[in-house]
């Protein structure tokens, strides 16, 4: 049980270890590895959304001069793949397996038909104008809703939705998701107050600025490495090999820097391409996507549609609520169905309840995690129904749901009863913050919502070695997105009892460290941190060993206090305190080096809890909306490092403000992408936004050593509701649809 | 005995049955006395995410169950 505790290191905020790297420009992300007599591979892309494709011949680019390999569906290894890949919705292998390089159909614009390699980029690109494809134009399937519908055209003729006993016919829906309590009638009897809406979000991007690449470079015999920008080397290691039907040992994966991820890197687009094109080249093949292919073909969130009913009693409890949410999945199962139903009442002690959900095949990109998946489109719906319930009741919307909030004890609507939780403290952080409590500027309105995510623990392996010097150098396979290398360092020195300065950490490649799952699900400072933590455990167990030899004593009269091993209470023993930098200089008489490794399944991952709120005024000439302030408070359990924290809030409440308010995917009525660019899909930029302020509550998980939750999803979930119910009280109509970009919200004011 | 709550799923299987309680001291009992009982309940608990006492395991083998113990079938969650 982690209780309040002085610590020395945790807590503090180093600069980052990587920092100096970046910003001068010698950290090495994906697009910057380069290797002796490297060619490029480029990706030819579907130009239709929906095709069968009666065949493909790359012959004529395999045949012009420059060119090394060319490659399409049937290169690939037959058969149906088994397994599925990691992360949020990664769906099955076989899945991955046909997004990555399309087999019969192709199912989106921009899907891979075929790939080559070239001595130039530019040549590349000719030989993809030399590759010829019949393709037989079939209906795009656009619209979720009439996707549903079983006369809807099918995206896939074997989908046949995932229930305990298979359905007669196929359909367009992959899995529902469905979670009950109580008695639905009774509780809307019981309510004073009951609103019904439908609510929309739309198809958005993680927008991670550094696009896909990697460089793969395969010997004649198959085996090679693969650098690759990535949140999880092992997994897409593992994807990429099963794929080609290779061993996974013949592979070597190393994460680069990586210019952001927010869940879109957890899966494998161009690494299996470059690997074939690689060992059929002899070459090593880099292959970098364009901006535009990262819109078309990678991982954007699913739109949904909800439709929301919840009853209110005059004095502020919830007496039922119903939800029914579509989830657009684009071209092959995985949309967040089940975390979307999981989380939309989370938060609430709810008697009454059924929340339905459904993972829905359209023909967009296959969508993949992003940050909460689920999450944010599925609580933008309950928290916009909430704040109308706290409007008509005319209710403080924190009030409202501090009556409802879910405490330790607490049922949760997915099953457990809670453990310590921090929602009530965030609640009462927001009630008493000085942005709160101000007036609402002129013309404004101040919008609320609370948001969730549960985190993850999963798998992770650390070592740690000791130098002849007493410092410590941390191996660790999680790659560093949100700056866990610093954080990994400090509960290292924390837990040894040494200067921070005194650790490094790195992120090994696959054949340098044991396995860990991908740095996603907010598990990394938790279940990595927990590895280190234990193998620095170890390391302290060693060194009482160590010291009670040079001693004459018995290991359990050793104890390790500051870094050091002293004599424990009461024994009887007149020597100096061995320090980490002594015993590791004297490490050869002791039995060797000091190094310690630690790997394990962490269990027990915290759920976050947040509220945000925000003041934000619409000009009602241009509908163009001003955030005015934002302040995002939310229970990290223990920052082990506040402003790396403070940064996940920050950046999730900017990548939540974009979503409610610009970004969308626009497809024309042929399924084509027409805004595939930042000039065109508008995500927030520094002028765009106040200095998003933070408040970091401390609710220890009970499971963590430190008292660690992961804080690195709940951030982009609250600011949905904030900005939808900010922008609804400022025009004092509720917006229902999102985003609530100038046009829209100039429909909604001029009716 | 300890309380067993089934995910929706699961229900197909057990008739509707949601609750259920087994003589069991470990997870690993549980799920094989689930199994013997419901073959097809294999691949559900496969996929499935467990909370013993309101901890959530990703992946349960042997943890020890006592008396009175709550454990929740529930869907697997890995996040972004």
């Amino acid at each position: 049980m982690a209780e309040a505790v002085d610590y020395k290191q945790i807590g503090t905020s180093p600069v980052r270890p990587d920092g100096f790297d970046k910003v001068t420009g010698r950290a090495q992300f994906g697009a910057d590895v380069k290797l002796p007599n490297m060619i490029y591979g480029k990706v030819l892309r579907s130009p239709y959304a929906h095709a069968r494709i009666k065949s493909v011949d790359v012959s004529a680019a395999l045949a012009m001069p420059g060119v090394y390999a060319a490659i399409s569906g049937a290169d690939f290894p037959g058969g149906r793949l088994d397994g599925e890949a990691g992360g949020e919705g990664g769906g099955t292998m076989d899945d991955v397996a046909k997004n990555v390089m399309a087999r019969n159909k192709v199912l989106y614009h921009g899907h891979a038909v075929a790939a080559v390699a070239a001595s130039t980029v530019r040549l590349a690109e000719q030989a993809l104008e030399a590759i010829k494809v019949e393709y037989e134009v079939l209906a795009p399937v656009l619209d979720v809703v009439s996707a549903m519908d079983p006369a809807a055209t099918l995206v896939n003729e074997e989908n046949y939705t995932a229930l305990p006993e298979k359905p007669e016919n196929p359909s367009n829906i992959a899995n529902v998701g469905r979670l009950e309590r109580g008695n639905l009638d009774e509780g809307f009897l019981a309510a004073d107050v009951v609103i019904e809406r439908e609510f929309t979000c739309p198809m958005a991007h993680q927008g991670y600025i550094e696009p896909h690449a990697c460089i793969a470079s395969i010997d004649e015999r198959g085996r090679g490495t693969v650098w690759c920008s990535t949140q999880g080397h092992f997994e897409h290691r593992a994807a990429t090999s099963k794929m080609l039907g290779k061993n996974m040992a013949d592979l070597k994966f190393v994460a680069t820097e990586i210019g952001g991820g927010f869940g879109g890197k957890t899966v494998v687009y161009l690494e299996p391409l470059a690997t074939l094109m690689s060992e059929k080249s002899g070459r090593p093949v880099k292959m970098t996507m364009s901006r535009e292919e990262v819109f078309r073909a990678t991982g954007p969130s699913s739109a949904t549609v909800a439709r929301v009913k919840v009853g209110v009693r005059k004095d502020g409890p919830i007496t039922a609520a119903q939800s029914w949410i579509a989830f657009e999945a684009g071209a092959f199962a995985g949309a967040p169905c089940m975390p979307g139903a999981m989380s939309i009442y989370a938060p609430y002690e709810i008697e009454n309840f059924l929340v339905e959900t459904f993972d829905v095949l359209v023909n967009k990109p296959k969508v993949a995690a992003y940050r909460a998946p689920g999450a944010p489109q599925a609580m933008h719906a309950f928290e916009c129904a909430l704040d109308e319930a706290a409007q008509l009741l005319n209710m403080d919307p924190i009030d409202l749901r501090m009556v409802n909030a879910a405490d330790e004890g607490t049922q949760s609507p997915y099953g457990p009863k809670f453990p310590a939780i921090g929602l009530k403290a965030c609640l009462r952080a927001a009630k008493a913050h000085p942005n709160y409590t101000k007036p609402v500027p002129e013309g404004a309105g101040r919008g609320v919502a609370v948001g969730f995510w549960f985190n993850v623990g999963m798998q992770s392996s650390a070592e740690v070695n000791i130098n002849e010097n007493g410092s410590v150098m941390i191996i660790e396979g999680s790659p560093d997105i949100g700056g866990s290398r610093a954080s990994m360092c400090l509960m290292a020195a924390e837990t040894l009892g040494i200067d921070y300065d005194d650790v490094r950490a790195q992120v090994g490649d696959t054949e340098s460290t044991g396995f860990c799952n991908v740095t996603g699900g907010s598990r990394t400072t938790f279940a990595t941190g927990m590895a280190v933590t234990q193998a620095c455990e170890a390391v302290i167990a060693d060194c009482k060993r160590r010291a009670a030899m040079t001693w004459g004593l018995d290991e359990d009269q050793v104890e390790w206090e500051d870094g050091q091993a002293v004599p424990g209470p009461g024994v009887n023993a007149d020597v100096k305190p061995l320090s980490l930098a002594e015993l590791a200089r004297k490490a050869g008489k002791t039995g060797g080096p000091i190094t310690a490794r630690a790997s394990l399944n962490a269990q027990g991952a915290g759920a976050a809890f947040s509220v945000n709120f925000g003041d934000l005024r619409v000009d009602r000439e241009t509908g163009k909306v001003d955030v005015l302030s934002f302040t995002a408070i939310q229970d990290a359990g223990k920052a082990i490092h506040p402003a790396y924290v403070e940064g996940q809030m920050q950046g999730g409440a900017a990548q939540g403000i974009g979503w409610a308010l610009n970004e969308e995917y626009i497809f024309d009525e042929n399924g084509v992408l027409e805004n595939a660019g930042f000039l065109d899909y508008r995500i927030p930029v520094a002028s765009d936004l106040p200095m998003i302020d933070t408040e970091i509550v401390e609710v220890p998980n009970p499971s963590h050593p430190f008292g660690v939750r992961g804080v690195g999803e709940a951030p982009i979930v609250a600011p949905l509701g904030v900005c939808a119910n900010a922008v609804s009280r400022s025009l004092d109509m509720r917006i229902t649809d999102l985003p609530m970009s100038p046009p829209r919200l100039l429909d909604a004011i001029e009716g | 005995m300890v309380k067993v709550v089934l995910s929706n799923p699961m229900l197909a299987l057990t008739q509707g049955a949601r609750e259920l309680e087994f003589a069991v001291s470990n997870y690993r009992e549980l799920t094989l006395a689930l199994c013997a009982r419901w073959p097809q309940m294999a691949a559900l608990i496969e996929r499935s995410a467990v909370a013993i006492d309101g901890q959530i395991y990703q992946d349960a083998f042997a943890e020890p169950l006592a008396s009175g113990s709550e454990v929740f079938f529930m869907p697997r969650i890995e996040g972004g």
